[in-house]
């Protein structure tokens, strides 16, 4: 058997993150190869030292048993890769054929030979079965055929490896079909394809081999044709029980948060969540599991007031808010760590002081008494957060910008634990952060819960999850599936509920 | 550390300037004339008291049209729709100021709140399109001065217009402000006698820029404008309403940019003619940049720029084009913006590297 690429002992650390622990991946040519795992898990990571994105600290790249080193994507292309991006890289005002040349052709100003490049175009599309007409513009394609034009546009270059990143995310089950068979298509002409996803049902369908990955290590290659969607679930999630010991809380019966009957408004024809119900206790964690984009993302932030409702009602405090704006929602002391910290909870070109008070900037402790802004209470508070949790900086007044992603994360969950929230909703608290920091995180989350606060915690860290929830709610495709309490809860059982098994 | 950081900033747009002296110093060079003197005679006939009053006399509605530029700036948004929004809120002002006599005070505020009422309407239509119909305030902004420029005029000759003595012809122009509308020279109060005119507004100019610096760094609704201005979304999860933030930036820049034309409908013009300033609009948007948005520096910029212009007067005379103070506008304003970019980025490198530092000293 030959192999079309290897990956050996590849590794690479960001600070405070081990992306990639000595992966090793042999991807037979002519086959089409599957990496799934959890966002977080390492496999972009991987795909772009593969593509030259980045380079590894350590490791090698063979294509074809020959050696490559990429210091750019130039380089891949010139060895045969090819990438299609989750997100497609076209320019929407130019046609099919200007889209695929883009960027072959230097830049003079002789004349382009559109019928050569045409008649090349069709060839291609042709040997491959994938239907195209050059001439119209993509603004006028949908998503599959436009998803199509980046494969043929890699396949142009000369690409023998094609890498798919997330490729049916963005499409509809017809569009889906189509791709696979087109993917069969290019298996049948020689063409190895790296197929990147989390969903297994798919993966299961079109690949020869999965490899799986998690935490940044390569835990294992299996055949398609005989792994179970329960066996790759297992391995994606991971076996080992929770590290983070147990402690008992008792929360109490006072509601929190109570959501009934809630549904987002359609996005892409589809509604994100649907029909959700829970209640919140003060002093209580309530976990929510769900592999990421089945609608915690949406669920969460319309509690505070960004995602349109279609229907439902929430309650926090016994106070109704449907119809508050998220001022009022925030000055009720509902308080949010966003999943991105960098786009949602931080201005980055401003200073720790003034994020300080940012998403707090009404409250009364902000205002002197002409009702302007009262910086010295903000530059307080970022003190108290800085040194409460270990904010690595030289001081208040730097930009948020110049921190490490660790130490924006700590600043930013300590601005939203340290103002008295009535309730906290924490997305991926503790995401692509250090160790120290996640422990810090968690114990500052619990010592609030013991402290009566009421905690809706979303995670793809299961490990958090099941160490910090009192009570677990799994969600999958924007629906509620299972409640369960974390002692009941092994990876297995998660897994199969979080992958719609069950 | 911090004080290296603010000499830099005060260096960068000195530095500018002598590179702009230097590279217009050699285009004179190229065509023969004389850089030392030329220069040596701008500078002389710049500093002459007539000429400050002058120069102090422009930089008032320069001032304060880079400051109706800078909310928008602030904001994200770039107003470069205060050209017809002063121009129109000038008109509007002098036209309803004219109709009646009312006390001294009220009827100057009763002048300066029909400009900036209308110049701030007619800004916020085009804040309004951005939230209703998406469409980009720079668009938006320029078709204004168009439908502004026409409405002026069709207001100036069907509406405004002065009757001449015969009360047959219609001459383009409102009447005077009666007496109580005028604001009077400063020269009396401070003393000077042997020179032209201080016009009041300098005050009136002082006030806008202090209740720029209030507004944008000391209120929380400034505290919201910038934050939407450098990122829009966490802005929106921190409660503040975008659309509502879209629409306020520009009534207040657009209200700003209405006491652009008050120097001179108030100060010297009485009335508005078809020779009123126009242009100026345009020019703060320089003016901004010059001073990075801050309002001290906003108004060295709008000295400086006033300051060329008055002393290029001088180059006629001297038989040197004219020109040369244009484009050395230009390479200041050019050199200026890159001189920040430069000391921007070191500042940033300078505390990303502290603050690893900090990560390291475990």
């Amino acid at each position: 058997m030959s192999f079309a690429l290897k990956v050996i002992n590849i590794s690479k650390s960001f600070p405070g993150v081990l992306a990639n622990d000595k992966i090793n991946i042999e991807i037979p040519s002519g086959t089409i190869h599957a990496i799934v795992g959890e966002n977080g898990a390492g496999k972009s990571t991987l795909m772009k030292i593969i593509y030259g994105m980045i380079s590894p600290d350590s490791g090698k790249i063979s294509v074809s048993e020959k050696e490559k080193k990429f210091s750019s994507p130039k380089d891949a292309i010139k060895a045969g890769i090819g990438m299609v991006h989750q997100h497609f890289m076209l320019a929407d005002n130019l046609t099919v054929l200007e889209n695929v040349i883009l960027g072959i052709e230097n830049a003079t100003l002789r004349n382009i030979n559109k019928k050569k490049f045409k008649n090349e175009i069709l060839e291609i599309s042709d040997k491959y079965g994938m239907p195209l007409n050059p001439n119209t513009t993509i603004d006028e394609l949908g998503v599959g055929e436009k998803q199509r034009v980046e494969i043929i546009k890699v396949l142009y270059r000369g690409a023998k490896i094609l890498i798919l990143d997330e490729p049916t995310a963005v499409l509809v089950p017809q569009e889906v079909n189509e791709l696979f068979e087109n993917l069969n298509n290019l298996k049948n002409q020689g063409v190895t394809i790296i197929f990147i996803s989390h969903k297994l049902d798919e993966v299961i369908e079109i690949a020869d081999g999965i490899s799986v990955m998690r935490g940044g290590k390569h835990v294992g290659t299996v055949d398609a044709k005989t792994v179970s969607k329960s066996e790759l679930a297992e391995m994606m999630i991971g076996k080992s029980l929770p590290k983070i010991p147990k402690r008992t809380s008792l929360p109490t019966n006072e509601i929190c948060l109570e959501v009934s009957s809630l549904s987002g408004e359609k996005l892409d024809s589809k509604e994100p969540f649907k029909d959700i119900n829970f209640i919140l206790n003060k002093g209580e964690i309530l976990g929510i599991a769900g592999v990421e984009g089945n609608g915690q993302r949406e669920l969460t932030e319309s509690i505070l007031g960004i995602y349109p409702l279609s229907q439902g009602t929430i309650t926090v405090d016994g106070i109704n808010i449907d119809n508050m704006a998220t001022r009022q929602r925030r000055s009720l002391g509902i308080n949010f760590i966003p999943e991105d910290r960098q786009t949602q909870g931080l201005v980055m070109d401003n200073s720790l002081i003034e994020n300080a008070m940012l998403g707090r900037q009404n409250k009364d402790m902000y205002k002197t008494k002409f009702k302007s802004v009262n910086f010295k209470n903000s530059r307080k508070f970022s003190n108290k957060i800085i040194d409460q949790y270990d904010v690595r900086t030289p001081n208040s007044s730097t930009l948020a910008l110049a921190l490490s992603g660790g130490n924006q994360q700590k600043f930013v969950v300590g601005r939203e634990l340290e103002d008295n929230p009535s309730l906290l909703v924490a997305s991926q608290p503790t995401r692509g952060i250090d160790i120290g920091a996640q422990s810090l995180i968690w114990e500052e989350l619990r010592e609030a819960r013991d402290a009566g606060l009421g905690v809706l915690l979303i995670s793809a860290d299961l490990e958090e999850l099941l160490g910090l929830s009192d009570r677990l709610l799994v969600m999958y495709e924007g629906k509620i599936v299972k409640e369960l309490l974390p002692e009941d809860a092994t990876p297995e059982l998660l897994g199969a509920y979080m992958t719609g098994l069950k | 550390m911090k004080i290296r950081i603010r000499i830099l900033s005060i260096l960068a747009p000195i530095i500018a300037l002598f590179t702009a002296v230097l590279i217009c110093s050699a285009i004179l060079n190229f065509i023969d004339r004389d850089p030392v003197e030329t220069f040596r005679s701008m500078f002389e006939y710049g500093t002459s008291g007539k000429s400050i009053v002058s120069i102090i006399n422009r930089s008032v509605p320069l001032y304060i049209s880079a400051v109706a530029v800078a909310v928008g700036f602030k904001m994200g948004l770039f107003n470069i729709g205060v050209e017809g929004q002063y121009l129109l809120g000038a008109l509007l002002a002098a036209a309803f100021g004219s109709y009646f006599a009312l006390p001294p005070a009220f009827h100057i505020l009763f002048i300066l709140f029909v400009a900036s009422l209308s110049s701030g309407l007619w800004a916020g239509i085009a804040g309004y399109l951005k939230v209703k119909k998406g469409i980009h305030e720079v668009i938006s902004t320029i078709m204004l001065n168009y439908i502004g420029t026409g409405i002026i005029a069709y207001l100036l000759a069907q509406v405004f217009f002065e009757k001449d003595e015969n009360d047959s012809l219609k001459v383009p122009q409102t009447n005077y402000l009666p007496e109580s509308g005028q604001i009077p020279p400063l020269n009396n109060l401070l003393g000077i006698e042997d020179l032209p005119n201080l016009h009041g507004f300098v005050i009136g100019a002082i006030f806008i820029g202090i209740f720029y610096y209030w507004l944008i760094w000391k209120t929380s609704l400034g505290y919201d404008l910038r934050a939407t201005g450098s990122n829009p979304i966490a802005a929106k999860f921190s409660g503040a309403d975008p659309a509502k933030m879209v629409i306020l930036a520009m009534l207040i820049s657009g209200a700003i940019a209405g006491m652009v034309g008050m120097s001179g409908l108030t100060g010297y013009y009485h009335r508005y003619t078809i020779d009123f300033t126009s242009g100026l609009g345009f020019v703060g948007i320089g003016v901004a940049l010059l001073g990075r948005n801050h309002p001290i520096g906003m108004a060295l910029g709008a000295i400086l720029i006033s300051f060329l212009e008055r002393s290029s007067q001088i180059l006629d005379l001297k038989d040197v084009p004219k020109e040369i103070e244009r484009i050395m506008q230009g390479i200041i304003i050019l050199f200026v913006v890159i001189g920040y970019e430069i000391v921007r980025r070191y500042v940033l490198t300078s505390q990303i590297k502290e603050a690893s530092k900090e990560v390291l000293n475990e």
